[in-house]
């Protein structure tokens, strides 16, 4: 059982929690990932953890609600308890010197390239960072990111916030502004994640991307992440989260995260109506 | 008694006990256990066809020696307080060695009746009379614990709750140090629990035997997966004085052939984990979702294959197509499993090899490509290898597919203690008789030494792991 420290909305659908987890706090590294059961009927889903206190003994997520089992995470309060709680999951972002690095985040993608841009600052790295939402709401965290950024570009879909267009049209546009990019981490919808990597293909820019496939038991045991990655299969719970954007098969990765879509959608339905 | 006047040829007459079973019908819509047991009635009759004989070859085919005559004897005698104490001198879990145990290929394998009547399955019965015994202790509500001796101040750490681990828990608490097992899952029992299913061992039972650990001082810490949130050095650290590695084979091997990434194909360790573990049997009462298919294709011939069709059905499936590349006197698989699998209607596809799996525009599997194989030369294992027939291709048409071809050694551990030696298969290598491993301190032992092997060959290496750990932290000699 972890306990529930706090929680807040902050936009109508994505909340932060801060959860009791000293063991994890003073493992984790960036890029890093737990999985969480609500309750013992409940599912195992992975959420990459977003800060981190070892002094104080607590991890952060930050949570869109998208199905029954954020849903249900959501209506926990503080003092309230999470039943089973795994990590650190997944192996740490790797972290050098590159010179030049591009963040980009993607909606609630946001979250976890937060300590990932951190860690790159800290290893004396140039940062900028690019955050994208579909509306202004939705840019989660600036303030956060702002702190741990030399440069940040907002980009809305609607133009209600930042420059309207993509987050891709920020990455070109730095581009053609002829900046040097040593790296770009790019974390958000895999769709997102798909066009950045096809992006920065074409110029050469190395890419991470950290993806977020459907999980069962972390542990590399059951292999319901698996993800074609050049020609090869990775695990994504042990050989990921992160890997070389320019390699994933980002179509098959989309078609796997659909598998279920027909079961969520029954499960978000009953527990609406109960 | 009138049972002691009997001689051994009017014993040997005593036709082998048939356990009482649901109705093949009827159980492919539950998940209740398959077998009932024997009463009183069956296994004294099936008792009295034991000979007791006194080299008891019986016993050197038990990995862990269990005095095979003794408990049979005392069943017998209708004292079976004293049978199920005679096996747990050397099994802790003879509620699940009764079950799941390869007796034919084991103890039943050199039985003298079995012999004398030409005829492994007319062996006497072991495995259903350990079973018996261990039912009956559990029916009496309270189980006897093991005495602990006073506190040693030692303490061992247990990675897996497997019955590995759960083996070396109990023998090296009993020495009076202090265990704490960690485990990655949420729940512990390894794949006694998250894989072997629910109609072939009650979970209950697993929980139970858990339960009886902890009533003897053990501390269980689920959650934890070491090599990640403590290393092996950071659990030394932490002042643990020994280490003991029984994290199982859990690494599901796939074919390498094309669509094996195609929504609708599982490994059986997700299959069997999602439905037992996860409980997607349930789904929607619980959470976690299963594909719920009509036609499914299972490819291999163990245990692990068995438990994936039958689950399948039970899942719902209409058509279950067992893939398998030799024939059936080469499956790996206990043979009351093939039989259970035959009976609930699983269709056995016998010297075929799925090639190809063909999905649709959505990413779905729609179809199998298989070949044909005969059976040429003997490989390393002495099974005849499996050839592919030219030309011979064909498609079956499925919606899921369940890649059960064997499972390698669970790499996290070994991955972040580089000082643990490993073989070219991955198996942490140990001395076959301390297990000690490469590193001091640490001992493996089960699947992650052995490779996929057998609940009872993990529990056979916890006995002697557990030994040897006594024995180091009394003498502190490594
Ligand atoms: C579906 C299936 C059916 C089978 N049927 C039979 C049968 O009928 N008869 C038979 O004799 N055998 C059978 N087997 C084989 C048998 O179950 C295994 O040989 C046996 O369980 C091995 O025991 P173990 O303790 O070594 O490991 P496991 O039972 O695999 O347990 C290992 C445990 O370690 C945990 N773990 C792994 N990594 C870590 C880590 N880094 N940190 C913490 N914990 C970790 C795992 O989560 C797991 O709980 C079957 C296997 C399967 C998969
Ligand atoms: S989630 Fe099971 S192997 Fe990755």
């Amino acid at each position: 059982m972890s306990e529930i420290l706090e929680k807040e909305f902050i936009t109508d659908s994505v909340f932060r929690m801060r959860v009791e987890a000293p063991e994890i706090a003073r493992k984790r590294k960036a890029g890093q990932f737990i999985i969480l059961r609500t309750c013992d009927e409940g599912e195992r889903i992975p959420l990459t953890i977003a800060d981190a206190s070892v002094k104080e003994g607590w991890i952060e997520l930050v949570v869109q609600v998208v199905g029954k089992t954020t849903k249900s995470l959501s209506e926990l309060d503080a003092g309230e308890s999470i039943c089973d709680l795994v990590g650190p999951l997944g192996r740490p972002t790797h972290i050098e010197l590159y010179g030049s690095v591009v963040v980009v985040g993607g909606g609630i993608g946001i979250a976890p390239s937060h300590p990932i841009a951190q860690a790159l600052r800290a290893a004396g790295n140039r940062v900028i960072s690019i955050l994208g939402g579909r509306t202004k709401d939705l840019v989660i965290m600036e303030e956060k990111m702002r702190a741990t950024s030399d440069e940040i570009l907002i980009t809305t879909d609607d133009g209600s916030y930042g420059m309207k267009g993509l987050v891709t049209d920020a990455l070109q546009a730095l581009i053609d502004k002829g900046e040097k990019i040593d790296l770009v981490v790019a974390i958000g919808p895999p769709i997102m994640m798909k066009f950045v990597s096809l992006l920065t293909k074409k110029y050469d820019i190395p890419t991470l991307v950290s993806l977020n496939t459907i999980m069962v038991d972390g542990t590399g045991m059951c292999g319901a992440c698996r993800v074609t990655v050049g020609d090869e299969t990775k695990f994504v719970c042990v050989d990921g989260p992160e890997f070389d954007g320019h390699k994933v098969d980002f179509d098959e990765m989309m078609k796997r995260l659909r598998m279920y879509e027909l079961h969520e959608k029954e499960s978000m339905d009953r527990y609406a109506s109960s | 008694m009138e049972e002691k006047k009997l001689t051994p040829k009017e014993r040997l007459k005593i036709p082998s006990q048939v356990m009482p079973e649901q109705d093949p019908r009827e159980r492919i819509h539950n998940v209740d256990e398959v077998p009932y047991g024997y009463d009183e009635e069956l296994a004294r009759t099936e008792a009295m066809r034991c000979l007791q004989c006194k080299k008891a070859p019986c016993v050197k085919g038990c990995p862990v020696e269990i005095d095979i005559p003794g408990f049979i004897q005392s069943i017998l005698d209708g004292n079976y307080r004293a049978s199920i104490n005679t096996i747990k001198l050397t099994n802790i879990l003879p509620a699940v060695c009764g079950r799941v145990c390869p007796q034919e290929e084991q103890c039943q394998m050199t039985c003298v009746v079995g012999k004398s009547l030409k005829d492994v399955a007319k062996a006497v019965q072991i495995g259903k009379l350990e079973r018996f015994a261990a039912d009956w202790e559990m029916a009496q509500g309270e189980t006897e614990m093991p005495e602990v001796k006073s506190p040693t101040e030692k303490r061992v750490a247990i990675v897996g709750s497997g019955p590995a681990g759960l083996t070396v828990a109990a023998d090296v608490r009993r020495e009076g140090h202090e265990v704490t097992i960690f485990e990655a899952l949420h729940k512990p029992g390894g794949v006694l629990i998250y894989g072997i299913p629910e109609f072939r061992l009650p979970k209950q039972i697993v929980m139970r035997e858990v339960e009886n650990l902890e009533k003897m001082g053990v501390e269980l810490k689920t959650n934890m997966v070491i090599g990640k949130v403590y290393t092996i050095d950071e659990l030394f650290e932490e002042g643990f004085d020994a280490v003991f590695v029984g994290t199982g084979a859990g690494l599901p091997l796939f074919m390498h052939i094309p669509g094996e990434n195609l929504n609708g194909v599982y490994s059986a360790n997700e299959y069997l984990t999602r439905a037992n573990l996860m409980q997607a049997y349930s789904f929607p009462e619980t959470d976690t979702p299963i594909a719920r298919t009509k036609n499914v294709a299972v490819f291999g011939g163990g245990n692990v294959a068995m438990d994936s069709a039958r689950t399948a059905l039970r899942l719902g499936a209409e058509n279950v197509y067992l893939v398998y590349r030799r024939s059936r006197a080469e499956m790996p698989a206990r043979v009351e499993e093939v039989e259970h699998a035959v009976e609930e209607g699983v269709q056995l596809h016998l010297l075929q090899n799925p090639v190809r799996i063909i999905g649709d525009e959505n990413g779905w599997v729609k179809a199998i490509e298989c070949i044909k194989m005969e059976l040429g030369e003997p490989d390393d294992s002495g099974r005849r290898r499996p050839v592919p027939i030219k030309n011979s291709e064909f498609m079956i048409d499925v919606d899921t597919c369940i890649v059960a071809i064997g499972n390698a050694s669970n790499p996290l551990v070994p991955n972040t203690t580089p000082d643990i030696a490993t073989n070219k298969w991955g198996n942490i290598v140990t001395d076959s008789e301390t297990l000690k491993t490469s590193k001091k301190g640490v001992f493996a032992g089960g699947d992650i030494v052995l490779g996929a092997a057998t609940v009872i060959l993990a529990m056979g290496q916890g006995r002697k792991a557990a030994v040897a750990i006594n024995e180091y932290l009394a003498s502190g000699v490594w």
